[in-house]
C-alpha cells in the first residue's frame, strides 16, 4: 500500500530551462503542450486525453458553482499516533513541510457548496500532500463531512487521489478505513446519495475503502486505480502485466465503475445524476 | 524452522528429547538431569520471551508451528460445518468459513486459512485471499445477521493476494464492501488476531465489536520489509521499520485499537496448544456472553463509535 510507486505519478520534466518552463510535457504521451493550452484545457492532454492531476482547489471550482464553496473540517489536521521516525526523519516534520507547500491541512478538503444551485457536501483529495495518504487526519475529515451530509439529508461527493494508507500513521491510518466506510454505510441506510470520483490515482487502501463503494463510481480517462501496486504484482506472479491494467477503462471493462467521464462533462454529468434523487 | 533468538531454548528442547528417549530405553535413568534441565528450558523460555523485540514477535507471529484456523477449529470447537463458495466465482481457501460450536455456543466462524505444510500451503495461497474469499465472508456473515448468531472473525495473513486476477475480480471493491457491511452488521462480531493482521487483507474481515490479539501475533498497515524497502529504502532494515510501526499487541492496545490482550504461555502459542487454545476460548466465550444481551441496533451504534473515535481529535 505504498505511495510513489508509479513512475507516472512523477513529473516527466524535471530540468528546468527557460524553453522548457512554456512548455508541459504530458506524463502519460510525452507530447509537449504550451502550459498556457494545458491550464486552458483543464490539465487534459490535447493529443492524448490523459487527465493530469488537479489540486483540491482546482476540484472545487470545476465542479462547484462559483462562490459556493464553504469549507468544513477545517481545524481537523495531521496527528503523529506513532511519533514515527523513518531513515529520513520525523514524520511530523515531513507533514509540516507538506502543509507549508500546500497550504492544507491535510490530504483531503471537505466542504458544502452548490451544484447547478443544488446543495452538496464534497470532500476532494490533494495528491500533493504526502501522496494524498490516508491519514487519522484524512479520515476524520472524510467521515466529519459524510457525517454533516448524514444531518442535512445533503448528496456527498468524494473524489479520491491517493497512493493508499499512511505508512507513518501504521495501525492508525488502516484503521481511517474501516472508519470512513462506517460513515458511507450509513449514508446507505439512510439513503443518501453517495458518488465516488475516483482520480489519477486512487490505490491501495483508499481504493480498498470509500472510493469503491459508491453508489455510482466515475473516473477519468486514463486515470490509475487498483489494490496492489504493479511491481508487487509482477514479482508475485512472475509475469509481466497488460499496458491497461489498472487504468480507468480496464476497471470499467471489469464492472467497478460505471462511466469514465470526461474532464470537461464532469459537473454536467454529476448534475444530471443527482436529479435522480427522489425524483418520484 | 527455528528463530535465532531461540536456539538456547530449542537447544535445550533437543537435548531434552534425547534425554527422553534414552529414558526409556536404558537401565540408567536421568531422572534428575530431567527435573533439572526442564528447571533451566522454565527460565530460558521465560527470559527469551519476556522481552522479545517487535521483529522478533513478527517471527512469533509468522512461526510455521504456530496455531493456525484448522487448529482452532479442533482445539475450540465441538463441531464445524464448513460452507464454501461466494456464490459468484468460486470457493477461496485463503478464507474459510462455516457453522461451528463452541462449548454450547453456535457461532459463525470465519478466517485466514494458512498451512503447515506446502501442499496445504499452495491450497490456501498462504493464507492470502482472492476477492471471492472476501465475498465468501461475507455472505457468511450476512447468513450469521440473518440466522442470528455471532460471527467469530479469526485473523491471519500476510496481506490480500496481489495478483492479477486477483485485481480483476475487484480485490479493492471486495475488502471496501465487508468493511461498509461490517459496520453496520446487527449481529456481534469477535474478531482475533492469532498471528500475522497483514494490512487490507486483515481488515477486510477484520471490524468487530471487540477486537482481541494473541500476545505474539501482530497488526500493521505494512510488513516491516515492505515499509524499510520504501521508507528506508533497504529492505534489512525491517527490524527497524518493525519497531517504528507499533505493530505489537500492547502497542495497539495502548493505541485503542484492540480491546484486550490474550496471552499466549511462556514460549509462545507454538510451544503448547493445550494451554494457548483454552485461553482464546474462553476469552472469546466470555466476550459472545457479553454482546449476547446487546440488541443488533445497539451493536451497530456502538460498533460506529468504536471506529468513529480512533485517531486523536
Ligand atoms: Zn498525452
Amino acid at each position: 500500500m505504498g505511495w510513489f510507486n508509479r513512475s507516472r505519478s512523477k513529473p516527466a520534466a524535471q530540468g528546468k530551462t527557460k524553453s522548457e518552463d512554456m512548455w508541459v510535457v504530458c506524463p502519460s504521451c510525452e507530447a509537449h503542450v504550451f502550459k498556457e493550452e494545458w491550464h486552458k484545457g483543464l490539465k487534459v492532454c490535447p493529443k492524448c486525453n490523459f487527465h493530469d492531476r488537479l489540486t483540491c482547489h482546482e476540484r472545487v471550482k470545476l465542479i462547484l458553482d462559483t462562490g459556493t464553496w464553504h469549507e468544513l473540517g477545517g481545524s481537523v489536521s495531521t496527528t503523529d499516533p506513532l511519533e514515527f521516525v523513518d531513515g529520513k526523519g520525523r514524520y511530523a516534520d515531513k507533514a509540516e513541510a507538506a502543509k507549508e507547500k500546500t497550504g492544507l491541512n491535510e490530504s483531503v478538503l471537505t466542504g458544502r457548496g452548490k451544484i447547478s444551485g443544488r446543495r452538496i457536501v464534497m470532500a476532494v483529495m490533494d495528491f500533493r500532500f504526502l501522496g494524498g495518504s490516508l491519514g487519522s487526519g484524512t479520515g476524520e475529515k472524510i467521515l466529519r463531512a459524510a457525517t454533516y451530509a448524514l444531518k442535512h439529508k445533503l448528496p456527498y461527493i468524494v473524489v479520491s487521489a491517493s497512493g493508499g494508507a499512511r505508512m507513518h500513521e501504521g495501525i492508525v491510518s488502516l484503521m481511517q478505513m474501516a472508519k470512513t466506510c462506517a460513515g458511507i454505510a450509513r449514508l446507505h441506510k439512510a439513503r443518501i446519495p453517495y458518488i465516488s470520483i475516483l482520480t489519477h490515482p486512487t490505490t491501495g487502501g483508499v481504493s480498498a475503502s470509500y472510493a469503491m463503494v459508491g453508489d455510482i463510481n466515475i473516473s477519468e480517462p486514463g486515470a490509475l486505480i487498483g489494490f496492489a501496486g504493479r511491481r508487487v504484482i509482477e514479482e508475485t506472479i512472475k509475469q509481466k502485466l497488460p499496458d491497461d491494467f489498472q487504468t480507468a477503462e480496464y476497471l470499467l471493462d471489469h464492472g467497478f465503475i460505471d462511466s469514465i467521464v470526461n474532464r470537461s462533462e464532469m459537473k454536467d454529468y454529476l448534475m444530471n445524476v443527482l436529479r435522480y434523487w427522489r425524483a418520484r | 524452522m527455528s528463530m535465532d533468538f531461540e536456539k538456547p531454548l530449542v537447544e535445550l528442547e533437543e537435548k531434552m528429547a534425547e534425554l527422553v528417549k534414552l529414558n526409556e530405553n536404558e537401565d540408567v535413568k536421568f531422572d534428575t538431569e530431567i527435573a533439572e534441565l526442564e528447571k533451566k528450558m522454565k527460565s530460558i523460555s521465560k527470559k527469551t520471551y519476556s522481552k522479545l523485540t517487535p521483529w522478533q514477535t513478527v517471527q512469533v507471529a509468522r512461526h510455521s508451528q504456530r496455531p493456525l484456523i484448522r487448529d482452532y477449529i479442533t482445539g475450540m470447537c465441538s463441531e464445524f460445518i464448513e460452507l464454501h463458495g461466494d456464490r459468484c466465482f468460486g470457493d477461496d481457501q485463503g478464507i474459510i468459513g462455516g457453522f461451528a460450536k463452541i462449548d454450547d455456543v453456535r457461532v459463525m466462524l470465519i478466517g485466514h486459512q494458512k498451512g503447515k505444510t506446502v501442499e496445504e500451503n499452495i491450497k490456501s495461497n498462504f493464507g492470502m485471499a482472492n476477492p471471492e474469499g472476501y465475498r465468501k465472508a461475507l455472505r457468511l456473515m450476512k447468513l450469521a445477521e440473518k440466522y442470528r448468531i455471532p460471527v467469530l472473525s479469526l485473523i491471519d495473513t500476510p496481506g490480500a493476494y496481489p495478483g492479477l486476477e486477483a485485481e480483476a475480480r475487484g480485490q479493492a471493491e471486495a475488502i471496501a464492501r465487508n468493511l461498509m457491511e461490517m459496520a453496520t452488521l446487527e449481529t456481534p462480531i469477535v474478531v482475533v488476531i492469532t498471528g500475522e493482521g497483514g494490512s487490507g487483507g486483515a481488515i477486510g474481515i477484520g471490524v468487530g465489536d471487540v477486537v482481541l490479539m494473541l500476545s505474539n501475533s501482530v497488526y500493521s498497515v505494512i510488513s516491516p520489509e515492505g515499509c524499510a524497502s520504501i521508507l528506508w529504502r533497504d529492505g534489512s532494515k525491517a527490524p527497524v521499520a518493525a519497531d517504528a510501526l507499533k505493530l505489537t499487541a500492547e502497542s495497539l492496545l495502548e493505541l485503542g485499537v484492540i480491546d484486550e490482550i490474550i496471552k499466549e504461555p511462556s514460549g509462545g502459542a507454538h510451544r503448547s496448544y493445550s494451554e494457548a487454545l483454552p485461553a482464546v476460548k474462553e476469552t472469546i466465550l466470555r466476550h459472545l456472553e457479553k454482546l449476547s444481551k446487546v440488541s443488533g441496533r445497539k451493536l451497530t451504534e456502538r460498533r460506529f463509535d468504536k471506529y468513529a473515535k480512533i485517531g486523536r481529535f
